[in-house]
């Protein structure tokens, strides 16, 4: 495998990984609303996540981070086309960023539910553009032969950024879902599992769908049986919630994900941003990538780095592993239903 | 204004921003993994609260750094696209590595801390504080790197086929000697911040307790008066090595970029030997070099640049003739450039700028030592100062450094034009990497984004900013805990780990207010 295979495929590991882990941190939060109805519950969810979001999103930057490092015509391209859309993500997890540490900065019901809500709204919009953007990009951007984008400033988004968009935020809600049924205890679990159960199918629609069309476009007999493999996950995850096997549903939900996204990053390798004017204009791993030289530089680091990275954060997990109960204080009903 | 001058805005404006909380979560990260230190050495009570008050105040602030930082990722493809595919054989690794090597390391650690009060050991909690603190110095020096590389590009060759920068020497970017210079003058700088707050907050507190006539044997008013002297020494101290390695900068760039330094001074005219100027007047808005008088010290400029008295230093007239010279009248007639297309280039950076942000960066930063020095004094041998204006003063003082660190990057980065990417001077002109800024903007992009973008950050940032200050003052107002058996973390039961609030778990709510590390999730 050449360097720059596999720093596409280090690329696609890293968009994984932070789907895999901001994922659930997105899903608990978007659940707020929804299975968070008494206070002490949403303080649970809270706290679910609390140590966990910031380290998650890191994923992202990461990736982002190794896109501009080893794919810079591909950054160069991708950003620029989706400008508003993706300035509207980094609003997003601003919102949501400060809303987790200031929310309990303060001491009053107003404060803590409005902070609440906009840690809900802002992992909302970050899933969804997020979603969008990955969309757009492995199924086509509105982009000429110079990388820029034609039409207006919302020409890239069009139903490949909106599959990608519902796709991220349904598979976000059941992982989180399947996380809380995981890290808690109490009704709070049981509520998590009963969602879990009745959405789990309905919710990887849209990724399977999205994986699907890749797949048919530019697919091998590789990625068939990825996307294969990743249907028969959601029937496991799906037959272990219904049996209360939570582990092992939320490792199958996430094995879905793998699956699924190696479906798409393999379908669309080698091309990176494909061009929805004319395929001439496709942007591919060979005319995005940085020098060798600098590929092996940074193939010496990420193969230093990446390891002791997922060994303290697999030991932060693990010190953190308990289940959360809720704490014995006042029950007060929520003021105003966010 | 056009797409450029829109775009520059943004980044400056949100960028100047960010390094608001930058200094902040450096200088007080490092003093807070002290006190920590000091409280796992010695388990006296004054470390713990100190710990725990100044910690409360990092971690407000380092959450909107972290915010902030997010946008700067992203920018350099949103709106400088162009600038992206130019350097990212250098650039865009160097930002993965500040990702992977430093942010993981922050925000992991930084979560284990916050949450692993009472559920882990001592010591390990305190390495894991330690190790976040590490993450933040080694992002610092990855994004430095990378910005001095803009500054003085080192380690590349010209691709001929693109015309592009090609990466042969990874570690001639790392050891980038802008770099070192720039990176240690930036952490001794956050330390100075970080002194200043200490120093500010501590004698607010000091003075309204011996007002209210509160006893001086308790465990706050140690508190208060240790962080005052740490505070003070720290500021001092940092100032020092602030001044040290601002002069190692200035003779760097009086080689690497001599129309920095002379705009910096406003000096039009090659003198030798030069005089360092104290204060200028005249239409320096002109940014026409010889409207402009100052008042002068003779020599220095020459001790500044050089080290000695006498060698001559270049003038911003005769440096302009030569960078057109060797680099064009006038931009290439090319789209790429845009509205600049033809135009003919000011190879001078803005001297008002540059001229009074370089004096408000020296002068911000003597204020903070003399701050700090009053500090040390007034609270010589346990003496509590109650002088109104010393004290508020002090306070007042507490934004000094922030305004130098501020106006020491627009400086920097101003005073860099109309590069973004400046030519290395130790290279052949012919072999030189450089790049103008008027050509770095994504051609792909309208106004009207980039103003969409640009108001609503700024408003955003605007807002969080009120927030975050409102937060900071209401908790700094109400100080640390009274003494009265609040819990002490660390000293939780096993039995209750999972639980956040240490040893107040059953308290009402209001008993958790006083438990600074401790989150009501």
């Amino acid at each position: 495998m050449d360097l720059q295979t596999l720093w596409f495929a280090a690329v696609a590991v890293l968009w994984i990984g932070f789907l895999l882990l901001e994922g659930f941190d997105f899903g608990v939060a978007a659940l707020l609303p929804v299975l968070g109805r008494h206070t002490s519950d949403r303080h649970l969810m809270l706290r679910s996540i609390g140590p966990l979001w910031d380290g998650n999103e890191v994923w992202l930057i990461t990736a982002v981070g190794a896109v501009f490092a080893a794919f810079p015509g591909w950054y160069a391209t991708w950003l620029p086309a989706l400008y508003l859309p993706f300035v509207l993500v980094l609003f997003g997890l601003i919102i949501r960023a400060v809303a987790f540490e200031w929310r309990h900065s303060h001491h009053t019901p107003a404060w803590d539910s409005s902070w609440t809500w906009v840690i809900t709204t802002g992992s909302l919009i970050a899933a969804l553009g997020i979603g969008a953007a990955l969309g757009a990009t492995t199924l086509g951007l509105p982009i000429d032969a110079a990388g820029n984008r034609v039409g207006g400033a919302f020409s890239g988004l069009g139903w490949p950024a909106l599959l990608g968009a519902v796709a991220v935020l349904t598979f976000s809600l059941v992982h989180g879902a399947m996380f809380l049924a995981l890290k808690t205890d109490g009704s709070l679990r049981g509520a998590a599992r009963a969602f879990a159960r009745r959405w789990a199918p309905v919710a990887a629609l849209p990724l399977l769908g999205w994986a699907a069309v890749v797949h048919l476009r530019y697919g091998t007999p590789v990625t068939a049986a990825l996307w294969l493999l990743a249907a028969l996950a959601v029937l496991v995850a799906w037959a272990r919630i219904v049996v209360g096997r939570e582990g092992q549903a939320f490792a199958a939900w996430g094995a879905m994900l793998i699956a699924a996204a190696a479906t798409i990053f393999g379908a669309a390798y080698p091309v990176v941003v494909p061009s929805t004017v004319d395929a001439a204009f496709d942007v591919t791993v060979a005319d995005a990538s940085v020098s060798d030289y600098t590929l092996t530089v940074m193939t010496w680091a990420a193969g230093f780095g990446l390891p002791v990275v997922l060994a303290y954060q697999a030991w932060t997990y693990w010190v953190f592993r308990k289940r959360l109960t809720a704490e014995p204080v006042h029950e007060e009903p929520v003021e105003a239903p966010a | 204004m056009d797409v450029l001058d829109v775009a520059r805005w943004q980044f400056g404006i949100t960028t100047v921003y960010h390094f608001l909380m930058v200094p902040l979560t450096i200088g007080l990260g490092i003093l807070v993994a002290v006190m920590h230190t000091m409280w796992v050495r010695t388990d006296k009570p004054e470390w713990l609260r100190m710990t725990r008050f100044w910690g409360r105040i990092y971690l407000i602030n380092f959450v909107l750094g972290v915010a902030t930082g997010l946008v700067q990722e992203f920018q350099f493809g949103l709106a400088w696209s162009e600038y992206s595919r130019f350097v990212g054989d250098v650039f865009g690794s160097l930002l993965a590595l500040e990702a992977l090597l430093a942010f993981f390391l922050e925000s992991t650690f930084l979560g284990l801390w916050i949450f692993g009060w009472g559920r882990i050991p001592k010591k390990v909690h305190l390495g894991a504080l330690w190790a976040a603190v590490i993450g933040s110095i080694v992002s610092a020096y990855f994004i430095i790197a990378a910005n001095s590389w803009m500054q003085h590009p080192v380690g590349v060759v010209t691709d001929d086929e693109t015309g592009r920068p090609l990466q042969v020497d990874f570690l001639a970017v790392l050891t980038n000697n802008t770099a070192l210079a720039a990176f240690s003058h930036a952490i001794v700088a956050a330390l100075m911040v970080a002194g200043a707050l200490l120093v500010g907050v501590g004698l607010w507190h000091l003075r309204r307790r011996k007002l209210a006539e509160a006893p001086t044997t308790d465990v706050d008013h140690t508190v208060w008066r240790r962080s005052v002297r740490l505070g003070g020494w720290v500021s001092l101290a940092a100032f020092v090595l602030v001044a040290l390695t601002g002069d190692w900068q200035g003779k760097l760039m009086y080689e690497q970029q001599p129309l920095k330094m002379s705009s910096a001074e406003a000096l039009c005219e090659t003198e030798a030997p030069a005089s360092f100027s104290i204060f200028a007047w005249g239409k320096l808005g002109s940014n026409e070099c010889d409207d402009v008088h100052s008042i002068t010290v003779p020599y220095l400029l020459s001790y500044l640049a050089h080290g000695d008295f006498s060698t001559a230093v270049p003038g911003v007239n005769e440096l302009q003739q030569e960078y057109a010279a060797v680099y064009g009248e006038t931009y290439p007639d090319d789209p790429s450039f845009g509205d600049k297309a033809g135009e003919p280039i000011d190879y001078t950076p803005l001297l008002a700028v540059t001229y009074w942000s370089f004096r408000l960066m020296i002068g911000m930063g003597a204020v903070s030592a003399g701050v700090a020095a009053y500090a040390l004094w007034a609270t010589r041998k346990g003496r509590v100062p109650t002088s109104r204006i010393g004290v508020y003063g002090a306070l007042l003082a507490v934004a000094a450094p922030f305004v130098a660190n501020a106006t020491g990057w627009i400086f920097t980065e101003m005073g860099r034009q109309p590069f973004v990417v400046h030519p290395n001077p130790d290279v052949p002109v012919e072999d030189q990497v450089y790049f103008f800024t008027a050509q770095a903007v994504s051609p792909g992009i309208s106004a009207a984004e980039v103003w969409t973008s640009l108001i609503a950050l700024t408003l955003v940032y605007g807002a969080l900013a009120v927030v975050e200050l409102w937060l900071l003052t209401g908790f700094v107002r109400r100080g640390v805990t009274t003494g009265d058996g609040a819990p002490v973390p660390g000293s939780t039961p096993e039995g209750t780990p999972d639980d956040d609030v240490p040893g107040g778990a059953n308290g009402p709510r209001s008993d958790r207010d006083d438990d600074v590390l401790s989150f009501a999730y």
